[in-house]
């Protein structure tokens, strides 16, 4: 056994009473049948009378259920079917997810002219098919039935034609004061030329863009060091020591897919020559990115720019600040590294105020990571906001000094942290014309209402960076009265074309001939200097469906090298001159005060600015460090708690007190003058003195009776929003402050989703630092290998009474690396969207009701102030030899010649023994029917939450994936290894006469997955790549969970290697 | 005693219809075999289809010669008999084909058999609800066996009544006192007995229906159009895929979209072939169906453009499978190579569409248990897919077996339709 410890909660860790006693409960709430109770039924009057009438309804019932006739089932063709549209089939369009700046290429796959889920294009060379949960989810917004469906002049429902001409009228009648136009980064190009052409016919107007989280720091730290108001684009994968001060980069930082890519390609281990980069984390509280550095520092938010001068002036910068101790220590070893590394390092910094980001540059100019790690060649769109402009906007409604305001894709109502002010002016503002797909904050409070299409239903254009273009096309018509915000941007720049023509004639223009635009609708990208000869990555002529579904799914990755095989050559890059004022600066970082107690804001991977609250699944994404879903609370650490709650979480009675339940206790923040109330959640490493707290939660419309039908169901009431928290400093909008915190005699529910899935000890992750597995490859869980080598040479053979099975031909397997793993919940979503995973919503969350077949273990180890983390996907693990298979009365789950272990839905009595006796708490029960699978409509209403009601309606079941089957209420379900994706690669194999090439079916999870940490395939094949990892690649690495078991799982995971000089794990008491 | 000798009737009753019948089996059999050989397609024995419903045809002609006349030269008769005439005229014109071939004892065979004709499952005249079912022409034994059982279960009954009568004599002899005399039908043991059965009866139709239910055997809706795959498929000899291409891609069939139909029928606009009859005898009006479909795609025939909106066809759904069931057609038609009538029936011989097999689990795993996959050989037939099957493969050379089921490669387990 390890002598390692890993935990998933306090109770765990102090071996408290309440925790073993949860460990003996697999299902702990009651059973709802309190009335037929030992007791009652016995004493109760008439038990045999209504008996009897229960069996004579029953019968009658039955009878009148089974003398129905069989419904008339309608099949109606196409009066004219399109060429390129099969029943049936799928087709694959490229195109780009979009969301407020947020950029990523994707592939869509449309079934029956629906899309149904989106995958990364993984011809684009920054994310090479990568993605993200929000990315993922999107797809859900299509469907969203709160979608503003027509247009609207001052509420009332108008043509297009006639809202066109009151705004031309209103533009008119208020030419006098200047049009504003107010958007979220915008990336395309031809939308910024029609801008730029309404910018021209009505003299005085302006463009302003406003990010919900603003870079306005760093773009104006650029503007000053560089004379550049932009942001450069980072190169993770060119650094071998990664210094982030704050910022998470794999979670919400930017473009999280992108530098996600980047970072996995010196995570990943090569075995035969051992070499990982080093990433130190510098923060208040917990981030996913923290939880995958190799060093975490913690220190306030306000320490951020005493930190940089600090790291600044051990590299020579002449700087020196207050900090000591530990922290001061860490500062000196980091900057020996970089010193070590100049050249091949990268210092990043998620602050938003210019001064600490001039001295962050100034970092990065030391150590020469310019033209090396950061890159001013191809600076990157996604964030263009500017604090200042939006301020004088903001002032200028409230004076009156703005004639119209056009409003897109942002929502400062909202998420400006002056919302009331803004809110104020907007109502002084005599003409405002929102946009905006739904009905916002801000738009309620504007007078005309053009809804925007979807991205799915648009076209368009993204520059992620320059010369990085990602085309946008229509995959859907669009299903409501809606119109592309740049058609309409058209009609008020007065031009005839709409956003179609006049793009496709910018385009074939740009290009030069339709051929090349053609191949970019293909392609879907565009990079660099390919620019002008762009050779298609595609052929055309090649496309027959099934071939295009597999150009459009190939990726080969490639985990075991450090090389993952850009679609282009490396480009150029380009440092830039540094003239930025380092003293100047410093004295302004200096004079920054700190308090006793510091709150800081942060965005959820999922949630992230809160934009798309009503995604539902993104609401039940567990955020990866506290597992908590549909919500915000306070993050404070274990001393915190102690101060406040006298709870001491590492005292076994008091932990229980706090953890058991899902209520948690509630505090008062005060900031600014601003006060709210949340629940608390402890969470070892967070400072002692932070608070931190997720934006993107609280939305609520102007008439708050109207939320649930104007923002959404899955949004309503869910958390508080803490926007107005934020501050403005003069240049930045800030989002830390000081505090003060105290105790509420209140609780709250938080349902969190992994407290009840519980070890019980046994060791489920491995871990080891990159000195010990150079030093001693084989080490790696030698006990383990021992402990199992005693029952003969062949575990799986020897160390059991029964028979082996022959896996003839095919024997799916799935590795999945540790190492890359980052936690960001992308295969979740992912899953969710493509076996068609029931949303629960928070209160069945909490009783444990949650549904995800894929869920991210999040274990601490280590140093209870300052943990580390280790993140596990867990999901099925397909075993051969399967405790739950054993179990099943009615033999609904049972193991196929593939290596399946295969859950049969309609064969399923519900009696859940399979789930008890599943190892690993993976399978999950349908308590209610949350998709509408059930023949009687409506029956679950008040049944399932609010929340998520909205997802069996008619328009959001267009979601749903045809080839996978509703499951309806009673019935267990798993991880099926994506089936459906494997006997369609099968088919098309066999359609094709040919054998299945390695790396064509993927797994819905591995697709999604930024850093291709999930690897599967045919382990029978002896060239595939899942065989190899196995077999030579990644041989003392690879483990299987729980291997001891004799489960002979199908799912072998790469322990995790941290890249440190410390022990990771804490010793494990020996019992 | 009364009882035994009202059983005893009853049973005689019951033995002598299987007496008079079995011999009107044997001889009808050769009659219904000429009969569906070379009338059926024209001809019904109890009603009017194409021609005239067969029965009591011999009375109905003008003489007792006069059919063995007609059927040799009908393309003469037609134009010179006057009853011949009156049939053409009734038939819509259409004139019988000549069957020269049929001897007249063959003639006698199939008139007379038509003449005691008894439409499978009404009761045969006469007989008692009971027997009905053996007037039902059955190729197989089982009612003869159920007859016997229940016979013998009768004289088992009577012969107890016969025990249990003389054992009370005896002991009323003996002087040893009884309990008094109970009718049969008081009678517990009978009671119980009766219940018994009842209850396997009952449970053995109840859950026979159960599984049956949501299946649809047999299934053969009218349909929006009149559409004749008998005159499509079958006389026209239109491949199956021209109108059905989803068969080898996809999923789906899929049914035609209107303007697959219009490809052909811009230029058909009339039906001339044989007439089209309805399983209830009607006449289709073939040419209001296309005119029909004209309405339904937009088509003018006369200026030739489609000059009113269209609007897709709703058809009925008849092959319906339940939600969690997978079923992908192109893995049956392109890569497993079976016909579309093994699943479908002789398509080309119906008019309206009718489900021809039951589309249940046990129906498809008996295909799967029985049918052979398109292994590879040496000389590359087959699907290259199957070669990473070398287990089999080996075994195959080394002649442990010569095929390989589809059962043998997983195609009975579950995951492999649901999922």
């Amino acid at each position: 056994m390890s002598e390692k410890k890993y935990w998933q909660n306090f109770g765990e860790l102090n071996k408290s009473e309440a925790n073993s006693k949860a460990l003996k409960d697999e299902f702990r709430e009651e059973l709802p049948f309190e009335e037929l109770g030992d007791e009652n039924i016995f004493n109760a009057k008439a038990p045999r009378r209504d008996f009897l009438k229960y069996m004579g309804f029953s019968t009658a019932a039955a009878v009148v259920a089974a003398s129905c006739e069989m419904p008339v089932r309608k099949s109606i063709p196409f009066l004219n079917k399109p060429d390129d549209m099969l029943p049936g089939i799928s087709n694959y369009y490229a195109s780009t997810y979009l969301n407020d700046g947020d950029a990523i290429p994707v592939v869509v796959k449309q079934r029956e002219g629906r899309p149904i889920k989106i995958e990364g294009n993984d011809l684009s060379s920054l994310t090479n098919g990568g993605t993200s949960a929000q990315c993922q989810s999107s797809v859900l917004d299509l469907y969203d039935t709160t979608r503003l469906r027509y247009p609207m002049a001052n509420r009332k429902e108008a043509t297009f034609e006639a809202i066109d001409k009151m705004i031309a009228d209103g533009l008119a009648a208020n030419a006098g004061k200047p049009l504003v136009l107010l958007t979220s980064t915008i990336t395309s190009i031809t939308t910024k030329k029609i801008i730029a052409d309404i910018i021209t016919k009505y003299p005085g107007s302006r463009h302003v863009q406003y990010d919900a989280v603003s870079y306005n720091g760093m773009i104006m730290a650029n503007q000053a060091s560089y004379g550049q108001k932009a942001i450069p684009a980072y190169h993770f994968e060119n650094a071998k020591v990664i210094v982030s001060l704050g910022a998470d980069f794999l979670g919400s930082w930017l473009s999280p897919v992108v530098f996600a890519k980047q970072y996995a390609v010196n995570r990943r281990i090569n075995e035969k020559n051992p070499a990982m980069s080093r990433h130190i984390q510098f923060e208040g509280f917990f981030s996913m990115t923290g939880a995958n550095a190799d060093e975490r520092y913690l220190h306030k938010p306000s320490e951020t720019g005493a930190v940089a001068l600090a790291l600044l002036g051990a590299l020579g910068g002449g700087t020196s600040s207050h900090i000591t101790g530990a922290l001061a220590d860490g500062v000196k070893k980091t900057a020996a590294e970089l010193i070590a590394n100049k050249g091949e390092a990268l210092v990043v910094c998620g602050s938003n105020d210019p001064n600490i980001q001039i001295i962050v540059n100034a970092i990065n100019e030391a150590i020469g990571a310019g033209g090396k790690t950061i890159d001013w060649n191809s600076p990157v769109n996604y964030r263009q906001g500017i604090d200042a402009e939006m301020v004088t906007l903001t002032d200028d409604l409230n004076a009156g000094n703005v004639g119209a305001l056009l409003v897109y894709g942002a929502n400062p109502v909202y998420n400006y942290f002056a919302a009331e002010k803004f809110a104020a002016g907007l109502k002084k503002c005599p003409f405002t014309v929102s946009y905006s797909e739904k009905m916002d904050e801000t738009t309620e409070l504007c007078k005309y209402i053009i809804p925007s299409h979807h991205w799915l239903e648009s076209w368009g254009d993204a520059e992620l960076q320059k010369d990085y273009f990602s085309v946008i096309q229509p995959i859907i018509h669009p299903l409501f009265k809606t119109r592309q915000f740049e058609s309409s941007l058209l009609k008020v720049a007065g031009s005839a074309d709409d956003y179609e023509t006049y793009f496709r004639k910018y385009w074939i223009e740009k290009l030069g001939d339709i051929n090349k635009y053609e191949g970019f609708l293909q392609d879907g990208v565009l990079e660099n200097s390919k620019l002008k000869s762009q050779t298609f990555f595609v052929n055309t002529a090649d496309l027959t469906p099934a071939s295009a579904a597999s150009t459009a799914t190939v990726v080969l990755s490639d985990s075991a090298t450090a090389n993952v095989t850009p679609a282009l050559a490396v480009p150029e890059m380009a440092a830039a001159i540094f003239k930025g004022n380092v003293s100047d600066a410093a004295t302004k970082i200096t004079a920054i005060k700190g308090g006793d107690v510091e709150m800081a804001l942060y965005q959820n991977i999922a949630i992230g600015t809160g934009s798309r609250a009503n995604n539902a699944w993104l609401q039940e994404v567990s955020d990866p460090i506290t597992k908590a879903t549909w919500d915000n609370y306070a993050t404070i650490s274990p001393e915190m708690g102690k101060k406040l709650f006298d709870i001491d979480i590492f005292n076994p009675r008091q932990a229980d007190k706090y953890e058991i339940h899902p209520e948690k206790p509630m505090v008062k923040i005060v900031s600014n003058g601003k006060t709210i109330e949340m629940p608390v959640l402890i969470i070892p490493g967070t400072h002692p003195d932070v608070i931190a707290i997720a934006i993107g939660y609280g939305r609520e419309s102007n008439d708050k009776t109207k939320t649930k039908q104007y923002i959404g169901p899955a949004a309503n009431g869910v958390g508080t929003n803490v926007y107005p928290l934020a501050v403005f400093d003069g240049t930045s909008v800030i989002y830390s402050t000081s505090a003060t915190i105290e105790k509420l005699d209140k609780m709250y529910p938080i349902a969190q989703s992994q407290t009840h899935s519980i070890t019980e000890g046994r060791p489920v992750v491995r871990e080891t630092t990159l000195t010990h597995f150079i030093a001693d490859p084989e080490g790696l869980g030698k006990e383990e290998k021992e402990e199992l080598a005693q029952y003969g040479e062949d575990f799986a053979r020897d160390a059991t009474l029964y028979p082996t099975f022959d896996k003839p031909g095919i024997k799916w397997g799935m590795s999945i690396d540790l190492n890359t793993c980052i936690g960001c919940s992308a295969c979740t979503v992912a899953c969710v969207a493509e076996n068609n995973i029931s949303t629960v919503g928070k209160y069945e969350v909490s009783r444990f009701h949650d549904m995800q077949w894929i869920r991210i273990d999040r274990y601490f180890t280590g140093n209870t102030q300052n943990p580390d983390i280790v993140f596990q996907p867990m999901l099925c693990q397909q075993c051969d030899n399967a405790p739950c298979e054993n179990v099943c009365p009615v033999s609904a789950t049972n193991h196929s010649s593939e290596g399946l272990n295969q859950m049969i839905y309609n064969r399923c009595i519900g009696t859940k023994y399979c789930m008890n006796n599943c190892p690993y708490k993976v399978r999950r029960f349908n308590w209610a029917d949350w998709n509408g699978a059930d023949s009687f409509p409506d029956n679950q209403r008040g049944i399932i939450s609010d929340a998520t009601t909205e997802l069996d309606s008619d328009l959001a079941r267009m979601v749903l994936n045809p080839d996978v089957t509703v499951r309806a209420r009673g019935v267990m379900e798993k991880c099926s290894f994506c089936v459906q994706r494997l006997q369609e690669g099968k088919l098309n194999a066999k359609k094709e006469d040919r054998v299945i090439k390695d790396g064509e079916i993927q797994t819905a999870c591995m697709q999604a997955c930024p850093t291709h940490a999930i690897m599967f395939g045919n382990v029978n094949d002896d060239g595939s790549k899942i065989a190899k990892i196995r077999v030579e690649e990644q041989k003392a690495r690879k483990f299987y969970v729980l291997e001891q078991l004799h489960t002979l799982p199908n799912v072998n995971y790469l322990a995790k290697v941290r890249n440190t000089q410390r022990e990771v794990g804490s010793k494990k008491e020996i019992i | 005693m009364n009882q035994i000798s009202r059983l005893f009737t009853k049973t005689l009753v019951v033995l002598f219809f299987l007496t008079i019948i079995s011999p009107e089996i044997l001889f009808a059999q050769d009659g219904e075999a000429l009969f569906k050989a070379n009338c059926a397609s024209c001809h019904k024995p109890d009603e009017k289809y194409v021609g005239p419903a067969l029965k009591g045809a011999r009375e109905r002609e003008p003489s007792k010669d006069w059919v063995y006349k007609w059927v040799a030269n009908t393309t003469t008769m037609v134009n010179t008999d006057p009853y011949a005439m009156k049939l053409k005229q009734e038939a819509g014109g259409v004139v019988m084909t000549t069957f020269s071939d049929l001897k007249k004892n063959e003639i006698d065979a199939i008139l007379s058999w038509a003449d005691s004709y008894v439409k499978p499952g009404a009761p045969a005249p006469g007989a008692p609800g009971a027997t009905g079912a053996v007037a039902a022409p059955s190729s197989d034994n089982s009612v003869l066996y159920g007859l016997l059982t229940l016979i013998l279960a009768i004289i088992g009954l009577v012969l107890l009544q016969v025990n249990s009568n003389l054992k009370k004599l005896t002991d009323e002899k003996d002087g040893i006192k009884t309990p008094p005399n109970v009718p049969f039908y008081r009678n517990k043991a009978y009671l119980l007995l009766v219940v018994i059965v009842l209850f396997v009866f009952a449970g053995y139709f109840l859950v026979e229906g159960a599984m049956g239910l949501g299946r649809q055997q047999g299934y053969q809706p009218v349909q929006p159009i009149y559409y004749s795959h008998a005159v499509h498929a079958g006389v026209n000899q239109i491949s199956c895929l021209y109108c059905h291409g989803g068969a080898q891609d996809s999923r789906h069939a899929s049914i035609p979209s209107v303007n697959v139909c219009m490809n052909c029928h811009k230029a058909i606009k009339e039906y001339t072939g044989e007439p089209i009859i309805r399983e209830d005898g009607t006449n289709v009006n073939a040419n209001a169906e296309i005119q029909k479909l004209y309405k339904y795609a937009g088509w003018n025939p006369d200026s030739r453009t489609y000059d009113k909106p269209g609007k897709p066809i709703e058809w009925v759904r008849i092959h319906n499978l339940p939600a969690h069931v997978y079923f992908n057609h192109s893995q049956h038609v392109k890569v497993g190579q079976v016909a579309c009538q093994t699943c479908h029936g002789e398509i080309q011989k119906m008019g309206e569409v009718k489900q021809f097999a039951p589309l249940s689990m046990g129906w498809c795993i008996n295909c799967h248990r029985t049918t052979n996959v398109q292994f590879n050989d040496d000389k590359g037939n087959g699907n290259k897919f199957y070669s990473i099957y070398e287990k089999f493969h080996e075994d195959i050379k080394n002649k442990k077996y010569d095929s390989v089921t589809v059962e043998k490669i997983g195609g009975t387990e579950c995951q492999k339709c649901h999922y």
